[in-house]
């Protein structure tokens, strides 16, 4: 069957929504139909967007699957969108774990079933459309209208601070992305000073020359609302609140897909339109990034809620994903990026995995558990490949992204990339740590609490789930040459943008921003 | 003796609503007490008539009744957009009225006498015309909040509304006295010429003057430091009648100082951007500020209209086409938004103005889900996120402030809409993630299928202009060029 005619990204960006309003037909009392129709829409959806990866041409670093159409002509955006190499994997990411998510909350989720997997529908329209779009408003529009479902999923079916959390997630997000929001206008009159026409075009304005003044605020703008979503320290609070109020497919979808739109935001936006800046802020990026990395793994190693533990090792494993990216060296690029899908794959089979414990013991706390194994042979197998996939034990997934990345980093052209890979190196370790420690009290020894004795072990559904995880575990972790091979152009190609020489600044007449006064 | 120009095309939108107004009168007598729906009709008949009548002078430029009234696309626009407004208004009170038991002829005839001077205000070139119109609807208002007289707070309401605007009124006629003594004129074209030429009579009175102008104008616009009476007037009036405040008065004020400073003054600009910066500025951070404390529903509004004003104001400050393009854009998805929001709180309100309060719409969303949604939609809108029509609004705002170099008043209000996010987010919370309280959930719930139309008008405009803004942006652009 030929794709190349069908507009196969609009039809798996808007599938979901023809779920959502299949659902919304539905009596709401008939949750079994429409757990059906949400899970049947997001495994469809899942099914069309794998011809995007085997149809993927390689070695260019062309968008593919292009789809253009004019929308506010005046202002000169468009309908405009397209994968690359990097965007690709993340994709087809978020269609898998939208998939998975959906599957997993059948039994967590019973009360306002109906609105559940309304939002959860749109939430993946907006997130395939974030990934997806190559135009800067439709981008914006995408970034932001994803926000509203997730804050609703978290605060109407999250934990007993779900109000609190929700509304922080949604100000720091919103924060950072009013900032982004002047400075894509700011952008949107560069080309326009330049060349005379208005565009959001991203591809349009990669072409732009920009002074390195302003490619600094330009940065700082674009970079705080990525930072704030990766994310980075210091804007990390929200996520520990977020994760631990989430219910189970939020925090999935959270971990596995919201926080790469920041580490995307990175590599599609700030490095190919920015470079000299970027240039210019990796020692202050690569030390928020080993900070991080190290503070992320400490924090995790005294929690005593495994929810909280995982969610703090999910700042330091994106810790790693910034210093990769921000090497600017091939492996460290490919490294980061995949990273972002490994990441996605290891960090959601475990709130998956946690989830599943709550469901039976409804507590979250290390010390309430112990022997678990015994009850849970099953589980505590699944929950061994994912701890050690988290950690990154050669075979699995985690090894050959932590590796590409430390390799990376080493040789990278930075003076102090030795100092970057060592310390960084110590948050593998500490990855270790935590995970395995955690791992020894929750499952191994004595199984002493009565509470404990008689849980039931996965039913057909959670072993499907954690099959499908555990399957992408082991294939990247083994043969990564498919994943890589679709980088691989790519990766080149950013490098190459963000390696390009400073030309002579044609926008702003090079002004200074501080210029920019009230009065003209 | 030359006899001036006489057409009445020229103010016909405005005729149309006093004709209106005067025949409802005239019906009412003969309708038997409670029987008033025909007049609800009479009124929408004769708002579409009116609007035709607006939608009539699109594209014309042309003068009347010696220069002081004028027919462009602005008048023309604005025209439409208030009778858009009275008629979704019309639609909110119908059954409303007869709740709080307010029933009476006279209240429609106001509503249109009040219509009849925001028309005739929009479509003012000369200052003597503004200051008619915005006595004529400001009359008819002072009326309106004080309608429900069995309600101390309505009472207090039109007090305060007519004390202050008065106050405002007097302003802004002594305004005019010093403008005309400096230039000699109460035309706005002459006003610009005589400034152009460098020929006023005196700086200092001139630049007073165009002091008392903003203040009066200001009022109406409910700018900070002119916004006292705002959350007062608009918690005891009427809903529906706080809705038509909201939008209508708001638009209305809204031209006539495009009008006034970028058309009459527009010369003295080097002059005036600092103090209307300095205006902006402290209504976007006073009004969201506020705002965030407002534990009534109606109150919480005010304030984020006083914060839509400063937004706006911005705008207005850019003082360009795409400025005025912008304004007269988010003021259309203002009008829809700030109207369906009124027209919920009318849905979800009891008799006697009750059942306003935040946590009266806990549990809002599994008692009545389809308005809680509505209402969802309305506070995103309202909030300015995507992909709603008060996102573009804002976008466009911003894009012409930034545009003319307004680099630190764009960083204002976008940090001070992301205060109104949590404000307007609140509002959901509690509709969503609260457990409804035990009196609300079971007292009997009040519908109107009136309200319901008004509503589900404004739901669908925000979310047709938030998806495809791009023909309405370019009739914004058309209506724009053809202002000064």
């Amino acid at each position: 069957m030929n794709f190349s005619s069908y507009p196969i990204l609009s039809g798996i960006t808007f599938l979901p929504l023809v779920g959502a309003f299949l659902i919304l037909l539905w009596n709401k009392e008939r949750q079994g139909l429409i757990r059906w129709t949400a899970f049947i829409t997001s495994l469809i959806n899942f099914l069309i967007s794998i011809p995007l990866f085997t149809q993927f041409k390689l070695g260019t670093a062309e968008m593919q699957f292009e789809e253009k159409v004019p929308w506010i002509q005046s202002w000169g955006i468009s309908y405009h969108l397209g994968v690359d190499g990097i965007s690709l994997l993340l994709v087809l990411l978020t269609t898998f774990l939208s998939a998975i998510a959906i599957l997993s909350s059948f039994s967590a989720i019973k009360e306002r079933v109906k609105e559940y997997y309304i939002f959860m529908l749109f939430l993946e329209t907006g997130m395939i459309g974030v990934f997806a779009s190559l135009d800067l408003f439709l981008f914006y529009i995408f970034w932001e209208a994803m926000l509203i479902p997730m804050y609703f999923l978290i605060g109407v079916w999250g934990g007993p601070r779900k109000i609190y959390a929700a509304v922080k997630f949604f100000l720091y997000t919103m924060f950072g992305s009013v900032l982004m929001l002047v400075a894509i206008l700011v952008l949107f009159f560069s080309h326009y000073q330049a060349t005379g026409e208005y565009t959001f075009d991203l591809l349009k304005l990669f072409s732009l020359s920009i002074s390195p003044a302003w490619q600094l605020w330009l940065f700082l703008a674009f970079g705080v609302a990525f930072a704030i979503k990766v994310p980075m320290f210091p804007f990390h609070t929200w996520l520990p609140d977020a994760h631990v109020e989430a219910p189970t497919a939020g925090s999935v979808i959270l971990a596995g897909v919201l926080l790469k739109m920041g580490t995307y935001g990175f590599v599609r936006f700030c490095l190919p339109l920015f470079p000299q800046a970027s240039q210019a802020f990796v020692p202050l990026i690569s030390v928020l990034a080993i900070i991080s990395i190290i503070y992320g793994a400490l924090m995790s190693l005294v929690q005593k809620d495994i929810k909280k533990l995982v969610a703090y090792s999910s700042v330091s494993h994106l810790g790693f994903v910034m210093l990769g990216l921000f090497a600017f060296t091939i492996q460290g690029m490919e490294g980061g990026l995949l990273q972002m899908v490994n990441h996605g794959i290891s960090t959601g089979a475990l709130f998956l995995i946690v989830g599943m414990i709550y469901e039976r013991r409804h507590t979250r706390l290390i010390d309430d558990f112990g022997g678990l194994s015994k009850a849970l042979p099953v589980l505590a197998v699944f929950f061994m490949i994912t701890t050690l996939s988290s950690i990154g034990l050669p075979g699995t997934n985690g090894f050959v992204g932590e590796f590409l990345i430390l390799l990376g980093t080493l040789r990278s052209v930075n003076p102090h990339a030795i100092a970057y890979a060592a310390l960084a190196a110590t948050g593998v370790i500490l990855g270790a740590v935590y995970m395995l420690w955690m791992y020894q009290r929750a499952m191994f020894g004595p199984l002493a609490k009565p509470e404990n004795k008689g849980l039931k072990d996965l039913s057909f559904r959670e072993v499907v789930i954690l099959l499908a995880m555990t399957a992408m575990i082991f294939w990247i972790g083994i043969y990564p040459k498919p994943f890589l091979s679709r980088l691989e152009a790519s990766s080149y190609n950013v490098l190459k943008q963000v390696q390009r020489p400073a030309q002579e600044t044609i926008t702003n007449g090079g002004e200074d921003p501080h210029s920019q006064g009230e009065a003209r | 003796m030359i006899l001036p120009v006489v057409s009445m095309r020229l103010i016909a939108p405005a005729g149309i609503a006093f004709a209106t107004g005067l025949l409802i009168l005239l019906v009412d007598l003969v309708l038997p007490k409670g029987r008033k729906g025909l007049l609800a009709v009479l009124s929408l008949v004769g708002l579409i008539i009116s609007g035709s009548a607006s939608s009539g002078l699109w594209g014309r430029y042309e003068m009347a009744f010696r220069d002081m009234v004028v027919a462009d696309n602005l008048s023309s626009g604005f025209g439409i957009i208030i009778c858009l407004t009275a008629f979704l208004v019309v639609l909110l009170s119908r059954h409303y009225i007869q709740r709080e038991g307010i029933d009476f002829g006279e209240y429609y005839a106001l509503l249109m006498f009040s219509t009849c001077g925001l028309t005739l205000f929009v479509s003012g070139k000369d200052l003597i015309i503004l200051f008619l119109g915005l006595e004529v609807f400001s009359i008819a208002l002072y009326i309106l909040c004080g309608f429900n007289r069995h309600q101390l707070r309505s009472a207090e309401s039109a007090l305060k509304y007519f004390l202050l605007g008065s106050f405002a009124s007097a302003f802004l006629l002594y305004g005019i006295a010093l403008i005309y003594g400096t230039t000699g004129s109460t035309n706005l074209d002459k006003i610009a010429q005589v400034i152009i030429l460098n020929r006023w009579g005196n700086l200092t009175l001139l630049m007073v003057g165009v002091g008392f102008v903003l203040v009066g104008l200001g009022f109406k616009t409910a700018a900070v430091p002119f916004h006292f009476w705002t959350p007062d007037v608009y918690e005891g009036a009427p809903t529906p009648v706080t809705a038509f405040m909201a939008g209508g008065v708001k638009t209305a004020a809204f031209v006539a100082l495009l009008r006034v400073f970028s058309g009459a003054f527009g010369n003295l600009y080097p002059d005036w951007v600092r103090i209307l910066s300095v205006v902006a500025i402290l209504t976007m951070v006073v009004g969201n500020v506020i705002a965030v404390v407002q534990m009534n529903l109606k109150r919480l509004l005010a304030y984020s209209s006083i914060a839509h004003a400063g937004y706006l104001l911005v705008a207005v400050v850019a003082n360009s086409t795409l400025g005025i393009a912008s304004i007269s854009f988010y003021l259309l998805s203002y009008v829809l938004m700030t109207l369906g929001a009124f027209g919920i709180l009318i849905l979800i309100g009891r008799p006697g103005e009750g059942n306003l309060k935040l946590e009266d719409v806990s549990g809002l969303s599994r008692s009545r889900p389809w308005l809680a949604a509505a209402m969802t939609i309305l506070l995103l809108s309202l909030a300015g996120i995507p992909p709603t029509a008060g996102f573009v609004a804002k976008w466009y705002v911003f894009t012409a402030a930034l545009k003319e170099g307004f680099f630190s008043l764009t960083l204002i209000g976008v940090l001070t809409s992301v205060i109104g996010v949590f404000y307007y987010l609140r509002v959901i919370v509690y509709m969503y993630m609260r457990e409804p309280l035990k009196s609300v959930a079971d007292a009997p719930t009040w519908s109107s299928w009136t309200a319901a139309l008004a509503v589900t008008i404004a739901v669908a405009g925000v979310l047709l202009i938030g998806l495809f803004p791009g023909s309405l942006l370019d009739i914004a652009q058309v209506l724009a060029t053809g202002v000064r």
